[in-house]
């Protein structure tokens, strides 16, 4: 694998944002790499000078409660958050999307942070984030951050990270509270690359048999992950009934442009799966606000 | 900065310090650095699983896992797992692995360190796993031999014994209705036990001192004339040993298996017919700087518009790729009078369907090693399907005498045809002579995908006319198949799609016409199932068309037509023995009626979704068993006995996965009375076996195993006539019995034989070469094939009416295989082949756009894994054929050939929505349900 002249395998987040910097030529952040490293062989990626493998940072690998929030570190790999107690209780949709990505060989290497910073329209760790009211930390040599996790996105595969001086660290997701739950679907095709579709995670906040508060989210819907607000708005304070949930399908079509992706699904087809996704994603997300 | 890194880190059980290269992966570090090849490759591209080592327990990818993360961790490879058990100077396999080896779990071997590992990660967390969680652990982890429900089972078995302390419990196989002393019963593959252990060694895992790296530089274009070429700079690079061009072939400049229309280079004004097509070749000291050398090439090409499909290649207009024109052949199948079949038909129908390329997708990729020898030779170290060919074809490009080169067959990572056709032989042959140091030349998964020859797409109208009861009454057909740039086989092939295309029925009137076109697409050749997949799915589908126009069920109308005993094909050739379609049918029925209530074939919502419509669907095929057409079909086997008793069989036939070394173990144990272990079985080696013929058209078994079967008769008869002189005694009072030769009531070890034999001035070794009995060519009549297999399946499917998804959940698998020699093996091959067939009608396309690849990785070429498992019911019908080795006949790939019309006529059957175009799209499923 002839894929960088230097592998830098860093031990803290300074050490690796100044490898960064101090590269003389291209640098680029190394997490998982299941996606980036076949980029680089495959030519998808242009190649770089340095790579800075930031796997072995242990802030970076934590997951734990920091006050009202679950701090989940950029290079957890998949199967820690997938099985993770704490995440599977307060988290689901995440739970659940982490535990369909690859199989278990990769969901021991690729992580949320890489997931994410791909900045791909319909990831599915990034969509579970999207719901989840996720702030991100972003660290420079001189400081660190918070920023609310839709902001990180440009355009399809580009974040607003600047790549050769921040460096993503980590997520906070706040913990349930009442009768909050989430949930997480997604359709396939058994053709072709193993991508979804089309994904889509709720998260809703039930009370008296009304949805007191609700976020959804489906990719790709655009060429961002983002959240479907005016769906949201339509559903809010509503019981989902067949009725409203039909309502609230019209306002997903009439507000969402889905395309045609080459040898994987039409327009047409991603419309009729999102009224699917909606009713049933909502639906598992009702239940389990209500335990 | 820059420089390597020198690691420390526990491998199996011992710490090792050892230098790293930036960005090295974990896999190169074990294969290449530290010799560990246990470990294979597939596809690099984090798709396949065969790479799978634990890291500190845990399963990853070693292919692009960067070694220095290893740093400090424990790693467990395939080899550290028996080495872990090792005692004292015995091997010990570890439970999974003896697990593997008794239920038949391994086949080809490539993705068994692979499998073994994620069973052993699994174990580790859960030692009781149920079926959900096997398959939900294995998802990624690939066999395309497609022993899935073979694994689940072997799993269990391993994780009780470790539970327990207890003995692997027996496997549970059907015997033979009517087993001999070995053949009919259980024993495990001989190479199994080197295949899940790692040290099986396959042509990648082979270093030669000097060895040199190869590259093709290819084409990239589907149509145009090569202008220029200039390789100078490729030359000049530091490290490049040789840069090869066309004009540096010694000797033929083309190569083929029929037809030699295929240029293992093209030269300049020459024209480039496909993607893949070669312009030069590189040998260099490492794999890093031949691909360096590649990008250094300058090739300048005409651009021509390219032909992309068949029916587009028979136009007048478009431009000739080979000399003769676009057509490789027109194939006509002539029986009856087909207006007096259309006049006494009641109904008459009429369909187009349409199949797509697919790919083998074998795990793995090619691999040559080329070694000039000092005796002025050329070895060749291949997995190859027919190394004679091979030998024959090198020797051609070389311009040698054909003896001068040896194929030295090495273990198949997989095949199912897509190893018949020169890969990189030639290419690394090249170069060895030019280079006189030896040459491997692997493709990796990208190469591969381009590179050879697929499943060829066709266009199937089918036409049928047929009395109120059913009778078929005629059957016409029109067939386009698209061959590609070059012929491969594709003449054969696209002849068993148009002779099958009416499929295994009595049918007075038929018609059949097919065009075998070239294209600039990848070469279309030999793919398990041979062209008859293609039509069987056109026909099979039409039946239960019919069946429904003339409200009958889908049993009633295939056993009306059904082909028996005495019946005569559309070629006229009338069947004389061993024809058990009407059994495969009645058993499949049974067992569908077993497992259903109602209506079998009308749609039933799940109780808990009823959105999702379940039913079953049935299909039938036959399949002939050797070349046929008049091709002699022959094969040679030696069978030699040693002073320790032991027994060896030689002949040049291959083994892929498939279970040949098997067999022929088992027929030489059977013939001599000895235990199996004491049968030595040597293949593929153009040197020291005789030639088998091609491993193809399910042959091996028949053809090769009567030349074992008739050469062990031959040493017999020597050997008895010897003893017969020396101790005074009739010969037929010598027999074999219990690995000894019983002379009257004297008995003599085989090993003392050996010596007798020797003073009497005979070895003891005797040569049979059998020919299988004679065929006619197509358009003659008579018998067109020696045998043919016969297959019913059912499927049951589920749909889901709001996504369109189509989930198989159960395949009944009957097949007339005429004796079933090796139940474990057979086994293997009914999940396997229905494994292979549900990739072909729900999860495999090739696709080609304009010409270019678009399917160009793994990733986009999604074949089955485990989460496409059904469960798998077969049923063995032993209807044998006089001349096959015990009745037997071909199995390989009768197999896969009915499943695809079977599910799509299930699916028919659920939800009214008739398939006519694989791989079955869920999309067009519901956006016509939609539209109702």
């Amino acid at each position: 694998m002839d894929i960088c002249k230097d592998f830098h395998y860093s031990t803290s987040v300074e050490d690796a944002l100044q490898a960064l910097g101090q590269s003389p030529g291209t640098a680029k952040l190394l997490a998982g790499g299941t996606d980036l490293l076949l980029d680089l062989q495959q030519g998808r990626h242009p190649p770089v000078e340095t790579l800075v493998d930031i796997t072995n940072i242990p802030e970076l690998n934590s997951l734990e409660f920091r006050q009202q929030e679950i701090f989940i570190g950029a290079t957890v790999p998949h199967r820690v958050i997938t099985t993770s107690a704490e995440v599977r209780e307060h988290t689901q949709a995440l739970a659940e999307a982490c535990g369909l990505i690859g199989g278990p060989q990769v969901r021991n290497v690729a992580t949320l942070g890489g997931n994410v910073a791909h900045a791909l329209p319909a990831a599915d760790g990034t969509i579970a984030l999207m719901v989840l009211n996720t702030r991100v930390e972003i660290a420079t040599l001189k400081n660190r951050r918070l920023v609310a996790l839709a902001d990180l996105f440009k355009g399809p595969g580009q974040s607003s990270l600047d790549p050769q001086k921040e460096l993503l660290v980590g997520f906070y997701i706040p913990q349930k509270e009442g009768k909050q739950g989430s949930a997480f679907k997604r359709i396939m095709r058994p053709q072709g690359v193993a991508i979804a579709i089309l994904n889509c995670a709720i998260w809703l906040h039930q009370e008296e048999e009304v949805i007191k508060d609700i976020r959804i989210s489906m990719g790709p819907s655009g060429p961002v992950p983002k959240r479907l607000l005016g769906v949201e708005n339509a559903l809010r304070g509503k019981s989902p009934g067949k009725a409203e949930i039909d309502e609230a399908y019209q306002i997903l079509l009439a507000q969402t442009s889905f395309r045609t992706s080459r040898h994987r699904a039409t327009q047409a087809y991603r419309q009729e799966m999102a009224r699917v996704l909606l009713q049933e994603t909502l639906q598992l997300a009702w239940e389990r606000s209500d335990s | 900065m820059g420089e390597n890194n020198l690691l420390s880190l526990n491998i199996n059980n011992k710490q090792v310090s050892v230098e790293v290269t930036p960005g090295q992966s974990l896999a190169d570090l074990l294969r290449e650095t530290l010799g560990l090849t246990g470990t294979k490759i597939g596809c690099n591209e984090n798709e396949c699983g065969v790479c799978t080592v634990l890291i500190d327990g845990e399963p990853i990818l070693s292919c692009n896992y960067p070694a220095v993360r290893a740093q400090g961790k424990s790693i467990l490879t395939i080899e550290g797992l028996s080495e872990s058990t090792k005692n004292g100077t015995n091997p010990q396999l570890h439970p999974i692995q003896e697990a593997f080896v008794q239920y038949g779990a391994v086949q080809c071997g490539f993705c068994s360190p692979g499998q073994i590992m994620m069973a052993y990660a699994l174990l580790l967390r859960s030692p009781d796993p149920s079926s959900e969680e096997i398959r939900h652990h294995f998802k990624d982890t690939l066999c395309r031999c497609g022993g899935y429900p073979t694994i689940v089972r072997a799993v269990k078995a391993a994780a009780y014994a470790m539970r327990t302390g207890k003995p692997i419990p027996p496997p549970g196989i059907t015997l033979s209705n009517e087993p001999l002393n070995v053949i009919g019963n259980v024993h495990i593959r001989p190479d199994s036990i080197q295949k899940v252990t790692g040290e099986a060694k396959f042509t990648d895992d082979l270093k030669f001192s000097g060895m040199l790296h190869a590259a093709v530089k290819r084409s990239l274009i589907p149509h145009g004339f090569l202008k220029q070429l200039d390789v100078e700079k490729a030359k000049e690079l530091e490290g490049v040993v040789a840069v090869l061009t066309a004009k540096d072939i010694p000797g033929q400049s083309t190569h083929g298996l029929v037809i030699h229309d295929w240029p293992s280079m093209i030269d300049i004004d020459e024209r480039v017919r496909y993607v893949g097509d070669a312009v030069a070749i590189i040998a260099a000291e490492t794999h890093e700087i031949a691909l360096k050398a590649l990008d250094l090439i300058k090739a300048e090409y005409e651009l021509l518009d390219p032909i992309t499909d068949p029916v587009q290649a028979r136009n007048p207009d478009v431009p000739h790729l080979h000399e003769n024109g676009n057509l490789l052949k027109h194939i006509k199948v002539r029986k009856g009078d087909m207006d007096a079949g259309f006049a006494t038909a009641d109904v008459v129908l009429e369909h187009t369907y349409h199949t797509v390329t697919t790919d083998h997708a074998f795990l793995e990729p090619e691999c040559t090693i080329a070694r000039p020898t000092s005796d002025d030779r050329m070895e060749i170290y291949v997995g190859s399907q027919i190394p004679y060919a091979d030998r024959d074809q090198v020797a051609l490009a070389l311009g040698w005498e054909e003896k001068r080169v040896r194929v030295v067959g090495q273990l198949v990572g997989g095949g199912f045809g897509g190893k018949e056709d020169i890969a990189g032989q030639i290419h690394a042959a090249l170069l060895a002579n030019a280079t006189n140091k030896p040459v491997k030349l692997l493709y990796d998964r990208h190469e591969s995908l381009i590179a050879h020859p697929k499943r060829h797409a066709t266009q199937i109208r089918v036409k049928v006319g047929a009395k109120n009861d059913g009778t078929l009454t005629v059957v016409e057909t029109e067939l386009y198949g698209d061959t590609g740039a070059y012929a491969s086989l594709g003449e054969k092939v696209m002849t068993r799609a148009t002779t099958h295309s009416s499929g295994p029925y009595e049918v007075p009137n038929v018609c059949a016409d097919c065009y075998a076109m070239y294209t600039n697409n990848p070469p279309a050749g030999a793919f398990r199932g041979f062209g008859v997949t293609q039509s069987a799915f056109a026909v099979e589908s039409m039946m239960d068309t019919l069946a429904e126009t003339l409200k009958l069920n889908p049993v009633d109308i295939r056993r009306k037509n059904a082909f028996k005993v005495g019946s005569v094909t559309n070629t006229g050739q009338t069947l004389t023995d061993s024809v058990g379609l009407i059994e495969c049918i009645d058993q499949t029925f049974a067992e569908i009626q077993k497992l259903s209530t109602g209506n079998p074939f009308k749609p039933q919502p799940l109780a808990n979704a009823p959105h999702i419509l379940k039913s079953w669907g049935l299909a039938v095929a036959y399949k002939n068993t050797g070349l046929g057409g008049g091709a002699p079909d022959k094969a040679g086997a030696e069978v030699e006995l040693f002073e320790n008793g032991h027994l060896e069989v030689r002949t040049s036939s291959a083994e892929l996965g498939q279970g040949l070394v098997t067999v022929l173990q088992m027929i030489i144990a059977e013939e001599f009375r000895v235990p199996i272990e004491r049968v030595n079985v040597l293949l593929m080696d153009t040197d020291l076996t005789p030639d088998g013929g091609p491993t193809t058209a399910s042959r091996q078994s028949y053809v090769t195993g009567n030349a074992a079967r008739l050469a062990a008769q031959s040493l017999r008869e020597i050997i008895c006539k010897t003893l017969a002189e020396r101790f005074n005694t009739p010969p037929d009072q010598i027999s074999f019995i219990d690995g000894l030769v019983q002379i009257g009531s004297q008995q003599l070890q085989l090993g003392e034989v050996v010596q007798i034999m020797k003073q009497e001035g005979h070895e003891p070794l005797a040569l049979y070469e059998y020919w299988a009995p004679e065929t006619k060519p197509l358009g003659q009549g008579g018998n067109m094939h020696f045998a043919y297999s016969f297959a019913a399946q059912a499927a049951e499917v589920a749909v889901n009416t709001h996504t369109g998804e189509v989930k198989i959940l159960r395949v009944i698998a009957a097949t007339d295989v005429g004796k079933a020699l090796n139940p474990l093996g057979l086994r293997g091959q009914i999940e396997g082949g229905v494994m292979m067939a549900i990739g072909n009608a729900l999860t495999e396309e090739f696709i080609m756009e304009e010409g270019y690849v678009f399917t160009d990785r793994l990733a986009r070429y999604r074949i089955p894994s485990i989460a496409h498992m059904p469960e798998i019911i077969p049923i063995i019908v032993e209807d044998p054929t006089a001349e096959g080795p015990y009745g037997a006949k071909g199995i390989g790939e009768i197999i896969s050939i009915p499943t695809t019309p079977a599910i799509t006529n299930a699916i028919y059957n659920a939800v009214g929505i008739r398939i006519d175009k694989l791989p079955i799209d869920q999309e067009k499923i519901l956006l016509a349900l939609k539209q109702r």
